[in-house]
Parts: structure tokens; sequence; C-alpha cells
């Protein structure tokens, strides 16, 4: 029987995978990848909430985060090719002028 | 008390206020005969007023001589009462007389004298010479401290103007300030003195004080709060009335336009002190060892005086010396318990010193500015009018037998002696024959001889004009009054009655029950010692011919024995020529501590190390501190999102913890 600890538990290594994933590659791609599965992470969260009462207020909420992740997506990944454009690079150590 | 018309002694001094209210708002765009008229019409005007006061006041009964008008209650705070008003009594009333009479000449005068400035500058002057009276006649009417403190500060803050009327001219400028400046530290005297009579009496009014201090026990041997009071407003006299060792100013205030000098000296201002003294004649007499400080402190500044204008070569420094000299035989006078006496020499005085002035003005405006002594000589020729009325204000000033000076130094001397202080009276003597050497030195230098070498001509035409008729009208006035003022204090051994003293008997004992004792209030109703008198006077005259004898000797008969001297006792001379050092003494002593206090402590010390160092050091730390916070803002967007996770982190934990 999987219960709920089972899936917070699974969903808690996914965020924690994304996280390392936004913080450690060096490729802005993958890092846009990680951060999905950190939005993925906390979808899993919810839609496992959502079953363990009963309700579709989870799966609801996961609709809406589907859609902000779609749109997400496409202005990052569009967002990538500009800067890609201006530097020849993806590495985000390449992309720090705006420090002190 | 009563008031015959209850307005009549607020116009004495607003009539001159309104002058320099006109004068100061719209003088610039009047001419000059329209301005001048102006501050000459509210002068005669209020002298006028001050008439119609007097003779309101002569009517009352002797004994109930006070006119008293209250306006309004200025400050009503606890247990303070001050009503803003004027009082007129006879001590009072002398003062406007000779205030709006004296002063109505002088401004008179001026309208000739100053007709070369422009017309702005002359409206700026008469508004000041009206304010400058107006104060002086608020000092004189108050009827307690507070109000007087506004005209005492009035008259101090006209003087700044009008000596540094030239403020053009540097060292115009400079005397101004000093003026200023140097009053300022008396009045400080002043402001404490009345603040501890106010603290121990509960009240500022002139006669509240003397109905309270009365009946006290004089302070013979302690040395009390009355004694420190009477000697704090001391102070401010000294200041005011040009005394050891305040007086510096007054000999620098040459630098204003001569009639300027004549109101200071005459009117208005340096009278203040002396005026001061008599208006608390009870409290002074409740404190005989103040009186007798006040007394040697008169004395040595008439001699301290009158030996530096035995060497001054400058015609008005000559009369300014004699000015301080006088004034220190006034409170001489003072100091030894003869208030009428003081007050009728500085009456008699007001006189002949604006004539003297006046007439110096003259001849300064004959010879085109020029004041040295030694570049004048046998003018008695050109300007008989200026001569003659000249002549006639030293004789008074040297008290020679008949002009207004004789009676009145008389009475200030036998006074001295009288009250047992014969070896005050001898300098006071020995500073009277100065008098009459160092004015006959001036006039034998200015009028008598040959014209000197480097005497300016002015004009084209070689000739000088003597003053012109408004000057000389005003010259002939005050020659009369120098020769007349005198008779109304015709001592007792002359078959006289001494009316002026008696008049003013009441002023300086108000309070009708008044049971002091002590040897100085027992003098003024003591019997004349008529032999005494005549004695005294016998010398007084000897010694007022006398030193217009050794004058004419040395500076008429024998110039060579005046230079011989000077050159024999040369570091006397040089001394007296530098006026004792006393001005450089301060500078020393006083002024450049100060300047450099200001400098070294205040200002690169305080100024620009504590407080410039405060607020830079404030700016300072701040940029040191953000120097090495800034370095957290790397422009990484890993260690930013790093950052938020750990602050998110952070915030659950804490959150969450058990």
């Amino acid at each position: 029987m999987v219960s709920l600890t089972h899936y917070l538990v699974l969903s808690a290594v996914l965020f924690a995978i994304g996280t390392a994933g936004v913080f450690l590659r060096r490729n802005l791609i993958t890092v846009l990848l990680s951060i999905e599965v950190m939005l993925n992470a906390a979808n899993l969260s919810l839609v496992a909430f959502g079953r363990e009462l009963g309700t579709v207020d989870g799966q609801v909420i996961v609709f809406f985060v589907v859609t902000v992740a779609a749109a997400e997506a496409a202005v990052g990944l569009a967002l990538v090719i500009a800067l890609f454009r201006l530097r020849e690079s993806l590495d985000p150590d390449a992309y720090t002028s705006l420090k002190w | 008390m009563q008031i015959s018309d209850p307005h009549m002694l607020l116009l004495i001094p607003l009539l001159p206020l309104a002058g320099f209210l006109v004068n100061a708002g719209i003088g610039r765009r009047l001419s000059k005969a329209a301005s001048g008229g102006i501050a000459v019409g509210a002068m005669f005007l209020s002298f006028a007023g001050a008439l119609a006061a007097s003779r309101a006041l002569l009517r009352l009964p002797e004994d109930a001589r006070v006119i008293d008008q209250a306006l309004y209650t200025w400050i009503s705070s606890g247990n303070l009462d001050v009503t803003l008003g004027l009082r007129l009594d006879p001590l009072a009333m002398v003062m406007i007389l000779v205030v709006t009479g004296i002063g109505a000449l002088i401004h008179l005068y001026s309208t000739a004298y100053m007709h070369e400035e422009t017309d702005a500058e002359y409206a700026r002057y008469f508004s000041y010479l009206n304010l400058f009276a107006a104060f002086m006649l608020i000092l004189v009417l108050a009827p307690n401290f507070a109000v007087m403190f506004v005209g005492w500060e009035g008259v101090g803050l006209c003087s700044y103007l009008l000596i540094g009327f030239w403020y053009k001219k540097q060292s115009a400028a400079d005397a101004g300030k000093k003026a200023f400046i140097v009053n300022r530290i008396g009045d400080a005297g002043f402001l404490l003195g009345m603040a501890l009579l106010f603290s121990r009496f509960g009240t500022l009014d002139f006669a509240q004080l003397a109905r309270e201090i009365a009946p006290l026990a004089p302070e013979t041997a302690a040395f009390g709060a009355l004694s420190a009071a009477a000697l704090l407003l001391f102070v401010g006299a000294t200041g005011k009335s040009a005394q050891l060792p305040l007086y510096v100013w007054l000999p620098d205030a040459m630098e204003g336009p001569t009639p300027v000098s004549a109101l200071i000296h005459a009117a208005t201002m340096v009278t203040a002190g002396v005026y001061m003294i008599g208006r608390n004649a009870v409290l002074y007499t409740h404190a005989p060892g103040v009186l007798e400080i006040v007394a040697g402190v008169g004395v040595a500044t008439a001699l301290f005086a009158a030996t530096i204008g035995l060497v001054q070569t400058d015609i008005k420094r000559v009369l300014a010396y004699s000015t301080v000299s006088q004034l220190g035989l006034m409170f001489l006078a003072m100091g030894v318990g003869a208030f009428g006496a003081g007050i009728f020499h500085l009456y008699t005085h007001a006189f002949f010193k604006a004539l003297l002035f006046l007439g110096a003005g003259a001849v300064i405006h004959a010879l085109a500015g020029e004041q040295d002594l030694r570049r004048m000589g046998g003018l008695r020729r050109d300007l008989p009018v200026t001569y003659w009325t000249f002549l006639i204000g030293a004789l008074a000033i040297a008290g020679v037998p008949g002009f207004a000076g004789f009676f009145s130094k008389d009475e200030v001397l036998y006074r001295t002696f009288a009250a047992g202080y014969p070896l005050l009276w001898a300098a006071g003597a020995a500073a009277s024959l100065l008098t009459a050497i160092y004015m006959f030195r001036l006039v034998f230098l200015a009028f008598h001889g040959e014209a000197s070498d480097g005497r300016p001509q002015h004009g084209p035409h070689q000739h000088l004009h003597d003053a012109p008729p408004r000057m000389a009208v005003v010259l002939v006035a005050l020659a009369a009054g120098a020769v007349l003022a005198g008779y109304v204090g015709v001592p007792a051994a002359l078959g006289g009655s001494n009316r002026i003293e008696a008049f003013l008997e009441p002023s300086f004992h108000p309070a009708a029950e008044a049971s002091v004792e002590g040897a100085v209030e027992g003098l003024s109703h003591e019997a004349h010692d008529t032999g005494l008198e005549l004695g005294l006077m016998g010398v007084s005259t000897a010694v007022a011919l006398g030193g217009i004898a050794l004058a004419a000797l040395f500076f008429l008969r024998r110039r060579d024995l005046a230079d011989a001297w000077a050159a024999r006792y040369r570091g006397m001379h040089r001394l007296l020529l530098h006026k004792y050092y006393v001005d450089e003494l301060y500078d020393a002593a006083i002024v450049q501590p100060v300047k450099t206090g200001s400098e070294q402590v205040l200002w690169k010390g305080v100024d620009a190390g504590l407080i410039d160092g405060a607020v830079n050091g404030a700016g300072l730390t701040i940029r040191g501190a953000s120097a090495s916070l800034r370095r957290l803002q790397t422009g990484s967007l890993r260690s930013y999102a790093a950052s938020l996770f750990v602050g998110v982190l952070l915030v659950l934990g804490y959150l969450l913890w058990p």
C-alpha cells in the first residue's frame, strides 16, 4: 500500500534533486529543466494530498501550475536563446555583470 | 498722581520714532529738504511736547511731582509684572528737556552739515538720528528696568549704526563694532543686576524698588545683595557712560559724523549711565561701598582721560577724552552722594559739549575734512562765529566763573570736599586744571597763531567759509545755553538757592517716609558752609584761570617750550600719545586671545574637528561598511538562488521547530 508518506518523501527527494540541479548545473537549459522537476515535485505532493483528503482541489491547483510552468518554459527558453545570442554561452556564471 | 493729558508723554518718544519710520521707509524717495524737515520737525515737536509735559509737572505740588502713564501690561508671568508705560518726574524732566532740546538743535545743524551726502544716505542718517533720540527718551521716561533696558539697548544699537555710518570706511565700521561690543559687556552687568534686584524684591519698577529698599539698613560693612546689584548696574553704566575700564569705545566713536558725536556726547547715550545711577539713588545710598567705588572710578577716569586729552592731535579726539573726563566728574558726584550735583553737571555739560563738538564740526567742514590740530591755526580770522562760540564753550568747560560749567563743576567739587573726601576733591581739581589746559591748547592751536603750511583750503577760493546760517544759528543758541544754563543752580554761597538740586531732590528720595540714615543722606540737608564753599570756589577759579594761563604760555607764547617739554619727558609724552597703550593692552589681553581661541579651538578644533568630523564620520562609516557589504552583490544567479533557498530553510526551520 502506497501511503501519503511515500508520496511526500518522493516529492521531497524530487524537490531536492531539482534544487541541487538549479544550484549545481552549469547549463541554463538544465537549470530550467531542474526548475521543472521542482515544480513537479510540488505537483506530486498536491495531488497526493488531494487524494488523501478525497477532494479535487489539489488536482485543480496542479492544472494551474502546469499552465504556469508551460508559460515559464516558453519565456525561459526565449530568454536563454536571447542570452546565447549575446554571449555564445549557456554558463550562468558568464552572466554576472549586474554586480557591485 | 494725575494725568493731565493721557497722550502727552507718549508723544515725546513717539514723534522721533515716527520720524524714523518715515525716513527709514520712504526716505530714499524723499528730497533732502523733506527728509531733513521731517526729522527736525519731529524733534522740535517732541521738544514742544517735553516743554508742555514739564509745565504740567511743575504745576503739581512739590512732593507729588510724578506723571505716570501706563499703557498696558507688557509682560505678566508668575510674579513678574512689567508695565509698558512712561513716567515723568523731576529727574526725567531735566533729561527729556536736554535730550529733545539739544537733540533738536543737533538735528538742525545736521541738515547743513550732512548736505554733501546723497538723498538716500541723508534720509538714512536722519532716520538713525531720530531713532537714537526716541530710544534715549524711552530710556529716561522708563518707569521700570525692563522699559529702561529697551532704551538702553536701543541707544547702543543706534550708536553702532551712527558711528559706522560711513560703513565703507574700514575704520568707521570697526569703531561701530567696537562701540557695540564694549557696550554689550556692560549690558551683561546691567542685565545681571536687574535680575538680581528682581529675584530679591520681585519687582522691576523704580518707585516700588525704592520703597522696598528704603527701610532696609545700608550695607555698610557687608557686601550683600544690594551692593552686588548696585555694582553690576554700575558695570553697565561704565560701558554706556565710557568710564574705566570700558571707556575705549568713545574715542573711536569719533569715526562717525561730527553731529553724531555731539549727540552721543551731549544729549544721549553717555549720560544714560549717570542717569541710571541717579534713578536708583536709593539703591546706591544703601550700598555705600559701591558708591565709593563709583566715586573712585569716576575720579580716576577724569584724571586718566584728561591727561590723554593733553597731547592728542585730532580735534575730535581731544573733545572725546574731555567727555570721558567730564563724565568721570559726574560719577564722582554720584559717588559722593551728590546726585543733584551730578545731574546738574550732566545738564550744563550737554550744552557746552554739544557746542564744542558742533564748533569742531564747523571747523572740519570749513577745512574740507581736516581734523589734525597741527594743520590748523589762525582760524580765528576766517571763522569768527565758530571761534567766538567755541571760545564760550571752552570757557564754560574750563569752569570760568559766570559760565555754566563753573556752577556745576564747582558744585561737584564742593560736595566731594564736604562729604569728607579731600583726596578725591584734589584729584577732581587736578582734572579741572587739565581740562582748562587741554581745552585752551585746542583753542590756541586751532584758532590762534598763524595758519600752518599744510592747512587745506576749501573750494577754489583761497579763503575759508564760516559756518553756514543753519549751523551758525545752532552754535549761537548753544553758546547762549553754555552761558546761561548754570544759573538755575546758583549756589547758596553766591546768593542763589540752587534751585535745580532742590527741584531734583524728590527723585532721589521718592519714598516720602524715607528714614535712611547715613552720612550721604544727611549731607543734602546739611547747612552749607558758606566760607568753605567760597574758598573752594576761589580755588576752582584759580585752577581754571591758571590752566588757561598755562595753555597760553605753552601753546601761544612759547610754542617751542611745549616741544621742549615733550622732548624732555619723551617717555611720558609717548605714553599719553598712545593713550597709555590701553587699546594695545586690551588687544593683547582680550581681543587676540579671543581671536586665537576662536580660530584654533572653536573653528579648527570644535567646528572643523568635532562637528564636521561627526558629519563626515557618519558618512565615512557607512561607506566603509558598504564597501565590504556590497561584495555580497555578486551578480551570480546561482548564489542569489542559494541565499534565497537558505533563507527559506531558515524561516521554515524557525516556524516548524517544535
